[in-house]
C-alpha cells in the first residue's frame, strides 16, 4: 500500500450523524455527512468547496474527533496510514493535527493573546511564539493585548499562528476568508500556500469557490454531506469539459465571470436525503440507476468522482 | 408514538395534579371546623399518634389540623398580597417600557430603592406603620415583591414594541389600544400569570418568616409562622414535632406551588423552559 | 491607566449621585413609615424607662423628639443628627444607638462573612460540577437539591439544625454569640467560632442554591462555546479547558452576583440571628420593631440600606477593574 504511507490524512466512507429529538417522528437520525472520501499529501493544499450549509464544518469536528456527544460517526479515517482511533484523535490534536478557526470568537474573550496562541502545553513555547509573531508581521504588544482589541487581519494571523506554534503536519483551515477584502483573503491564503511549500498538508474549507480554484493543489467539490468530484485545481481553472460532476460543472457556471448561471433546485436537507445519488433530484442526466443506489467513486483522469454517468 | 406529546400530557396531568392537591389542602383549611383545632389539655404535649398525627402542641391543640389551617392562612395572605404586587408589577413595567425616559429612569430608581432595603426589614418597617397585624404584612409583601416581575414585563414589552409587525400595525393606523389588547396583552399575560404563581412561593416563605419574627398576623391565628415561632419555646424541653412537622408541609406546599409555575411556564412557553 | 480613571469620573459622579439619591430616600421613607405608625415613640420610650417619668424629663424627651414640630422638620432634625453621627438613644438598650449598631454589625458581619463565604464557595464548585456534569445524573441531583432547598424557610432550616445539632447531639451551643457568664475580654476565637457555626452553616444553606444555578448556566454557555470548541480542537482536556477558560469566564459573575446579594444576606441573617438568640444587628431589629424602639429601629434601617448598597458599589467596580472588555476599552 504505497499510495497509503504517502499520504498524510485518508477518509472513506467517512459518515456523521446527529441524534435528533423530533417534534412528529420523535427520536431520529439526521445525516450530515454521507460516505465521504478525501485524501490529503503532505505538501498539498486540499480545498473542500460548498455552498453554505452543506456541513462542511463537521468535517474538520469529525478529524479532529471534537463532535459533540450526539454524533455518530461511521466510515475509516486513517493519519500517515494508521487508524484514526477516539484515543488517537486525542493524542494528535493540537500537536500533529491543528485547526485554523474562522474568527475571534475562537479565542477566549478574557485570556491574552500570548497565553493563548502558546497553548496549554508545557514548556510553552514563548520564544517561537515571538520568532512567529514577528515573521507574521504581528506587533510586539500583540501578545499582551485581549482578543477584542484585535483587528480582522490579525485575530486571523493569531489563529495561523496557532497552527504554526504547535509544529502539526496536517492543517485543517476552516472557512478563513470570509468578511475579508480580497487583499487580506489573498494574504491569508498566502499564508496556507507557505504552510503547504514547507511540507505540511492543508485542508482549506470554503465556500469561496473562487479562492479554492485558484490557491489549492487539489479541489474536493462537497455537496449535501459528500465529495462529488475531487480533482486538480487546474481542472476547474480550465472550464467545464475538464470536469468530471454534473455539479462541478453547474458550479463553474454558476460563477460570475462565467456566465452566472444558477441550476435549479435546492440542497436537500440533511433530514430529506434521496435514496440515490445525492445530486440526481437536480441532474440534467439522471437515470433509472441514479435515483435507486448512490454511485461509487470512480477514478477518471487522474480525479475521482462519485456520478455513473461522469466522463 | 408521540414522546414530545407524551412528555407535554404528562406535565399537564402533573400540574393539574399538584393544583387539586394545593386546593385540597386550601379548602380543607376554611373548612374544617374550629373544635378540630381546640386546645385540650388533657391531649397537651402528645407525640404523633394515630389519633394525632403531627402530635399536639402545649394547650393540647391537634398540630395537623393546626397547621392545615396555619397553611391556608399563609396562603390566602400569600395569594392576596402576590395579585396586588403582581398588578403594581405589570402597570410599573409597562409605564417603564411605554412611557418617556425620564419616566423609566425615575421607575429603574425605584426598582433600585426597593431593592436596596432588606426585604425584612422593610416589612418590619411597613407593619410597623400599619400597626402590625394582617394589613401591615399584607401591603409589606405586596409592596416588596413586584421589582422582578416589573423588570421582566418591561423588558418584554420593550422587545414586542421594536417587532416589524407593531410599526406595521402602527402604519395601518390602529390605535395604542388596539395594539395593546390585539398584540400586547397576548404575550403578557401567559408571562404574567407565570410570574404571578412563581411570586406564591416567595409571598408565603416571607409572609412565614415575618410571622415568625412576631410581626403580622395576631399568636390566635394558626398560621405557619406562629406554630413555628411557638415550637422553639418547647424545642430545649424535647418537644421536637411541633418545629418537625409543620415546617416540612410548608416546604412540601411551597415545593409544590413553586414546581406548579415552572411547569406551567413550560407548558405556556417551551422555549423559554429549557433549563 | 490614568486616561481610564479621567473617564470614570462622569460615571463615577453620576453613580454617587444616585448612592446619594437612594440613600436619601430609604431615610425619608423610613422616617415617614415610622411618623405614620400609630404607635407614639415617646410613649414607649417612657414605658420603656418603666419607673416614674418627671414632667422636666418628659419635656426633655418630648424636645428631643421635637414631638410638638411638624414632620418635616423633625425629619430635618433626625438627619442632621443622623449625619454628625447621633442616631439617638435607644429605648430598649438604653445607650446610644450607634454604639450598638457598631457593636452589633461586628456581630452580624462575622456570622454574614462566614456564611458569605460558605455560600459562595459551595455554590460555585456545585455550580461548576452541575455545568460540566451537564444532564447527566449529577447535574440532574444537584438541581433538585437547590431546588428544594429554595423552598427551604430560613427560619425553620435554623430550627432544624438546631434540634438536631444543638438539642439533640449537643455538639454545639444553642445561641448567643458566645458562652453565658464568660466576660467578653475572655471569650476565645474558638469559642465565637464555636457558637458562629450553626447560624452561617443555616445562613449559607439557604444561599447556595442561588448562586450554584446561576454558575451552572454560566459555565453551560462557555463549554458551548466557539473558543472551548477551538480549545478542544488544540487538545485541551475537560479539566484543562475548566481551569484555563471556564474559571476565567464564571468566576467574575458569580463573584458579582455574590457582592449584589448583601440585601437577601443581611434579610436572611435577621431569621437566623432571631432563631440562634445570636446578638447581631438582626435580632436587634426584630427586637427594636416588636418593642416600638424608633430610634433603633431607623438606625439599622439605614445603616442595613447604605450595607447594601456598598456590595453593590463593590459588584460594579468588580466589572470595571477586572473584565479587561471595559477596563481597556480606549487603549
Amino acid at each position: 500500500m504505497e499510495a497509503k504511507n504517502e499520504s498524510l490524512l485518508e477518509i472513506h466512507d467517512l459518515s456523521v450523524a446527529f441524534r435528533m429529538y423530533d417534534q412528529v417522528l420523535g427520536q431520529k437520525d439526521l445525516q450530515v455527512i454521507s460516505d465521504l472520501h478525501l485524501t490529503v499529501r503532505p505538501g498539498e493544499v486540499v480545498a473542500v468547496a460548498g455552498s453554505s450549509g452543506s456541513g462542511k464544518s463537521l468535517l474538520a469536528s469529525a478529524i479532529l474527533g471534537i463532535l459533540p456527544g450526539n454524533a455518530t460517526v461511521k466510515g475509516h479515517l486513517h493519519y500517515q496510514g494508521q487508524e484514526l482511533t477516539p484515543a488517537r484523535q486525542a493524542a494528535l490534536r493540537g500537536t500533529e493535527i491543528a485547526l485554523v478557526p474562522q474568527s475571534v470568537a475562537y479565542l477566549d474573550p478574557l485570556m491574552k493573546i500570548g497565553a493563548q496562541a502558546d497553548g496549554h502545553r508545557r514548556p510553552k513555547p514563548t520564544e517561537k511564539r515571538r520568532e512567529l509573531f514577528r515573521r507574521l508581521s504581528l506587533p510586539e504588544k500583540t501578545g499582551k493585548l485581549y482578543p477584542f482589541q484585535l483587528s480582522g487581519g490579525m485575530a486571523r494571523r493569531v489563529l495561523v499562528s496557532t497552527a504554526l506554534i504547535s509544529g502539526a503536519r496536517l492543517i485543517i483551515a476552516d472557512e478563513p476568508t470570509p468578511g475579508m477584502s480580497l487583499d487580506q483573503a489573498l494574504e491569508a491564503l498566502k499564508l496556507f500556500r507557505q504552510m503547504a511549500d514547507q511540507g505540511k498538508g492543508v485542508v482549506l474549507i470554503t465556500h469561496d469557490i473562487d479562492l479554492a480554484f485558484a490557491f489549492a493543489d487539489r479541489v474536493a467539490v462537497f455537496y449535501a454531506g459528500t465529495t462529488v468530484e475531487t480533482a486538480p485545481a487546474a481542472d476547474f481553472r480550465a472550464g467545464p469539459e475538464a470536469l468530471r460532476h454534473p455539479y462541478s460543472r453547474a458550479l463553474w457556471r454558476a460563477l460570475p465571470q462565467n456566465g452566472f448561471q444558477p441550476i435549479d433546485g435546492f440542497q436537500p436537507y440533511a433530514g430529506a436525503l434521496p435514496g440515490g445519488c445525492l445530486f440526481a433530484p437536480r441532474c440534467p442526466y439522471k437515470t433509472a440507476q441514479c435515483e435507486q443506489s448512490p454511485p461509487p467513486v470512480r477514478e477518471i483522469r487522474g480525479g475521482e468522482v462519485r456520478c455513473y454517468h461522469g466522463a | 408514538m408521540n414522546r414530545r406529546l407524551n412528555r407535554r400530557t404528562r406535565t399537564l396531568i402533573l400540574t393539574a395534579a399538584m393544583g387539586v392537591l394545593i386546593l385540597a389542602v386550601y379548602a380543607a383549611g376554611i373548612l374544617v371546623p374550629e373544635e378540630w383545632t381546640a386546645s385540650s389539655f388533657l391531649d397537651a404535649k402528645q407525640p404523633p399518634s394515630l389519633q394525632h398525627w403531627f402530635g399536639t402542641d402545649s394547650l393540647g391543640r391537634d398540630l395537623f389540623w393546626r397547621t392545615v389551617k396555619g397553611l391556608s392562612v399563609s396562603m390566602t395572605v400569600g395569594i392576596v398580597a402576590s395579585c396586588v404586587s403582581a398588578v403594581i408589577a405589570l402597570l410599573v413595567g409597562i409605564a417603564a417600557a411605554v412611557g418617556s425616559k425620564g419616566v423609566d429612569g425615575f421607575i429603574n430608581w425605584l426598582i433600585d430603592l426597593v431593592m436596596g432595603v432588606p426585604h425584612t426589614i422593610l416589612i418590619i418597617l411597613i407593619s410597623f406603620c400599619l400597626g402590625r397585624g394582617l394589613k401591615g404584612l399584607l401591603v409589606g409583601i405586596a409592596a416588596t415583591h413586584w421589582c422582578s416581575l416589573a423588570r421582566l414585563i418591561r423588558g418584554e414589552v420593550m422587545q414586542l414594541r421594536s417587532q416589524h409587525y407593531i410599526a406595521l400595525s402602527r402604519r395601518l393606523g390602529k390605535s395604542s389600544g388596539w395594539i395593546l389588547t390585539n398584540h400586547l396583552l397576548p404575550h403578557l399575560i401567559p408571562q404574567f400569570f407565570v410570574g404571578l404563581i412563581l411570586m406564591f412561593p416567595h409571598a408565603i416563605l416571607h409572609e412565614a418568616s415575618v410571622s415568625f419574627l412576631g410581626y403580622g398576623l395576631p399568636p390566635e391565628q394558626p398560621a405557619i409562622g406562629i406554630i413555628l415561632s411557638e415550637s422553639m419555646k418547647y424545642l430545649s424541653a424535647g418537644m421536637w414535632w411541633p418545629a418537625v412537622f409543620p415546617g416540612l408541609t410548608l416546604v412540601l406546599i411551597v415545593l409544590l406551588i413553586d414546581r406548579l409555575g415552572e411547569n406551567l411556564r413550560m407548558i405556556l412557553d417551551p422555549s423559554s423552559a429549557q433549563e | 491607566m490614568f486616561q481610564w480613571f479621567i473617564r470614570l469620573v462622569p460615571r463615577g459622579l453620576r453613580y454617587g449621585l444616585k448612592v446619594i439619591s437612594l440613600l436619601l430616600a430609604v431615610s425619608i421613607i423610613a422616617f415617614a413609615l415610622v411618623c405614620a405608625s400609630p404607635i407614639d415613640p415617646v410613649q414607649q420610650y417612657i414605658l420603656g424607662l418603666g419607673t416614674a417619668v418627671s414632667p422636666e424629663r418628659r419635656a426633655a424627651i418630648e424636645e428631643y423628639w421635637g414631638v410638638n414640630d411638624p414632620p418635616v422638620e423633625r425629619y430635618l432634625n433626625w438627619l442632621g443628627n443622623l449625619l454628625r453621627g447621633d442616631l439617638g438613644e435607644s429605648a430598649l438598650y438604653r445607650r446610644p444607638v450607634a454604639e450598638i449598631i457598631s457593636q452589633r454589625f461586628a456581630n452580624s458581619l462575622a456570622l454574614m462573612i462566614c456564611a458569605w463565604v460558605l455560600s459562595g464557595v459551595i455554590g460555585f464548585a456545585l455550580g461548576c460540577v452541575m455545568g460540566v456534569f451537564r444532564d447527566r445524573w449529577p447535574d440532574k441531583l444537584l438541581k433538585k437539591i437547590c431546588y428544594l432547598l429554595s423552598s427551604v424557610p430560613t427560619f425553620w432550616l435554623g430550627l432544624v439544625l438546631l434540634l438536631v445539632f444543638a438539642v439533640t447531639l449537643g455538639w454545639f451551643p444553642v445561641g448567643f454569640s458566645s458562652p453565658i457568664g464568660v466576660l467578653e475580654a475572655d471569650v476565645t476565637f474558638w469559642q465565637r467560632l464555636h457558637h458562629l457555626a450553626l447560624p452561617a452553616i443555616t445562613l449559607s444553606i439557604v444561599s447556595f442554591p442561588g448562586i450554584a444555578l446561576h454558575t451552572r448556566q454560566k459555565l453551560v454557555d462557555v463549554l458551548s462555546s466557539e473558543y472551548v470548541l477551538f480549545a478542544r480542537a488544540r487538545g485541551e482536556g475537560t479539566w484543562t479547558i475548566l481551569r484555563r477558560h471556564g474559571l476565567r469566564n464564571i468566576l467574575l459573575p458569580a463573584l458579582t452576583l455574590q457582592f449584589s446579594s448583601f440585601a437577601e444576606l443581611f434579610g436572611g441573617s435577621v431569621l437566623a440571628e432571631n432563631v440562634f438568640s445570636y446578638p447581631g444587628l438582626g435580632s436587634a431589629v426584630s427586637a427594636a420593631g416588636l418593642n416600638s424602639d424608633v430610634p433603633l429601629l431607623l438606625g439599622i434601617t439605614v445603616f442595613s440600606a447604605l450595607f447594601v448598597c456598598v456590595g453593590n458599589t463593590i459588584a460594579n467596580l468588580l466589572y470595571g477593574i477586572v473584565d479587561p472588555r471595559i477596563r481597556e476599552v480606549s487603549q
